[in-house]
């Protein structure tokens, strides 16, 4: 056990629980003012929600005794047996904190879809789906790729969660943005954000909070994490500038609502690299991201599939490009546990990082369209019309936003 | 008595009124409306998505003046709000029955 570590570790596990709140903010700025409270609420929920299911089943599915490769078995169900000596997964912290820590990501990772249903979905059939989506498709994908699955045995690099939560959130985004269809008036009104400084401010706590994600990924006080904060602060600084510049050529003006997204665009980018690549690198891994992501956003109206909140663009096409940028930009001069990527002379570690993320798309593309049918047939997954009309905050919460 | 209605573009709003108030008209009403004439509403695209804009903000003066005065207004209003681009707006003249000031009960010409 080290003190050192377990302080870092406690810190940065409350500083990844502070992005759910940050997320609320980002996501609250950029619905209409008559969903802001709905939108907000969708995600601190899941702060309840996971954190229970964790506790009771969660971190033994994900991280429990290995079961095929597939699943965790229920040996640490209620945490039997997760206490407060270092664990399989934590040499020098407690098991207890290893477990906290991940908790923030597996709270988190629903969070982010509810962005591509905001502004039209019921509060129950949000709530159903969060907790059989975080059972059946979160839990799997996290033990096969961190709790000792079929992925974590065939060498692929994720080092803070980009397959995990970034690439399996935009897969089931996707997914959830065809089912629920598009909202009331789209392609006709206009969605304008209601709030973009309360998105600015969430996308600034979510900056802050991944650097406890990224950097805390390396479960130590260590170079590796120092590795991973600095590339978390480049890679975003980059895909920033470069949505904005994008954006700027495209359309003629560059927006604040650009800059947000481009900075996540960045963060979930460098996130499975963050601990094996160079600042340089980083920084084309960021700069790609923003343009990239931004490319995908556009993309999106003309596909015709309204993900309100640009789940799909940001966090699927960023958390894919950051997988592959892993295989070309990794290297073992930067962390010995790492593997070298094609541009360091290895090019099989490329095909890996492909295969484990579309392995991810496919599983949850196929079990998300699953539990959303199911979710549709017992409650149903929209308002009504007039209730969209009214705004989700009024009809399904009985409060608003703004008494001005 | 007449009242005139002006509806202009809403950057026009300070000019046509000091130039007003030089030709020495003592009082007005305004009001920002929504609307579309021959512009018509136009699409707009935010990040990628396209939405209708349909009614187009306008300030709506209103004004009452002696019959005879009309003309001269109306040339004013003509000459201040042009900018010789499609959507300046319209200019409507109706008929006024009375006009009582409330604080005195003055009616007619002297209310004004």
């Amino acid at each position: 056990m080290d003190t050192g570590d377990t302080a870092f570790m406690l810190i940065a596990t409350a500083m990844v629980m502070l992005m759910t709140p940050g997320l609320a903010l980002f996501y609250g700025g950029m619905v209409r003012s008559k969903n802001v409270l709905s939108t907000v609420l969708q995600s601190f929920v899941c702060l309840g929600v996971v954190s229970i299911i964790w506790v009771v089943y969660g971190y033994s599915l994900a991280f429990g005794p290995d079961v095929n490769g597939l699943i965790g078995n229920l040996d640490w169900a209620g945490l039997a047996g997760v206490g407060l000596e270092p664990g399989k997964y934590s040499a020098t912290i407690p098991h207890l904190l290893f477990c906290a820590f991940q908790l923030m990501f597996a709270v988190i990772t629903p969070a982010l879809i509810t962005g591509t249903f905001a502004e039209r979905v019921k509060f129950p059939a949000f709530l159903l789906f969060t907790v059989l989506w975080s059972t059946l498709v979160y839990l799997p994908v996290c033990h096969w790729v961190w709790g000792g699955g079929w992925v974590s045995g065939h060498g692929g690099l994720d080092f803070a969660g980009g397959t995990v939560i970034h690439i399996n959130s935009g897969a089931a985004a996707l997914v959830a943005a065809l089912m629920f269809g598009k909202r009331k008036g789209w392609g006709k009104e206009s969605f304008h954000p209601h709030n973009l400084t309360m998105t600015m401010l969430g996308a600034g706590i979510l900056w802050f909070g991944w650097f406890g994600f990224n950097a805390g990924s390396a479960l130590a006080a260590n170079g590796v994490a120092v590795n991973a904060f600095f590339t978390t602060q480049v890679a975003t600084g980059a895909a920033l500038l470069s949505w904005l510049i994008a954006e700027w050529l495209v359309q003629g003006k560059p927006t604040t609502l650009g800059a947000a997204s481009g900075a996540i665009a960045g963060l979930v980018a460098i996130t499975p690299g963050a601990g094996f690549v160079g600042p340089t690198s980083a920084i084309l891994i960021g700069l790609v991201a923003g343009a990239l992501c931004y490319f995908a956003v556009l993309a999106k109206s003309r596909l015709g599939y309204d993900d309100a909140l640009d789940v799909v663009g940001v966090h699927g096409v960023g958390g894919l490009w950051g997988a592959l940028a892993t295989g070309l930009f990794a290297t073992t001069a930067v962390n010995a546990a790492g593997k070298d990527g094609l541009f360091f002379g290895n090019p099989q570690l490329l095909g890996i990082q492909a295969m484990d993320a579309f392995t991810t798309i496919a599983y949850s593309v196929v079990v998300t369209f699953i539990i959303l049918k199911f979710v549709d047939l017992v409650i149903g997954l929209r308002v009504s019309k007039e209730e969209e009309e009214q705004g989700l905050d009024l009809t399904q919460h009985s409060e608003i936003g703004y008494s001005l | 008595m007449k009242k005139i209605e002006a509806i202009i573009k809403p950057f026009k709003l300070d000019e046509v009124k000091d130039a007003l108030n030089e030709m020495g008209i003592k009082g007005m009403t305004i009001s920002e409306v929504k609307g579309y004439g021959r512009q018509k509403g136009h699409k707009e695209i935010y990040r990628g998505a396209e939405y209708i804009v349909d009614f187009i903000p306008k300030v709506k003066i209103e004004i009452i003046v002696e019959a005879a005065m009309v003309d001269a207004v109306v040339t004013k209003i003509r000459e201040t709000a042009n900018t010789g681009k499609i959507g300046d707006g319209k200019i409507f003249v109706l008929p006024v029955e009375e006009v009582i000031r409330v604080r005195t009960g003055e009616t007619g010409k002297e209310a004004i």
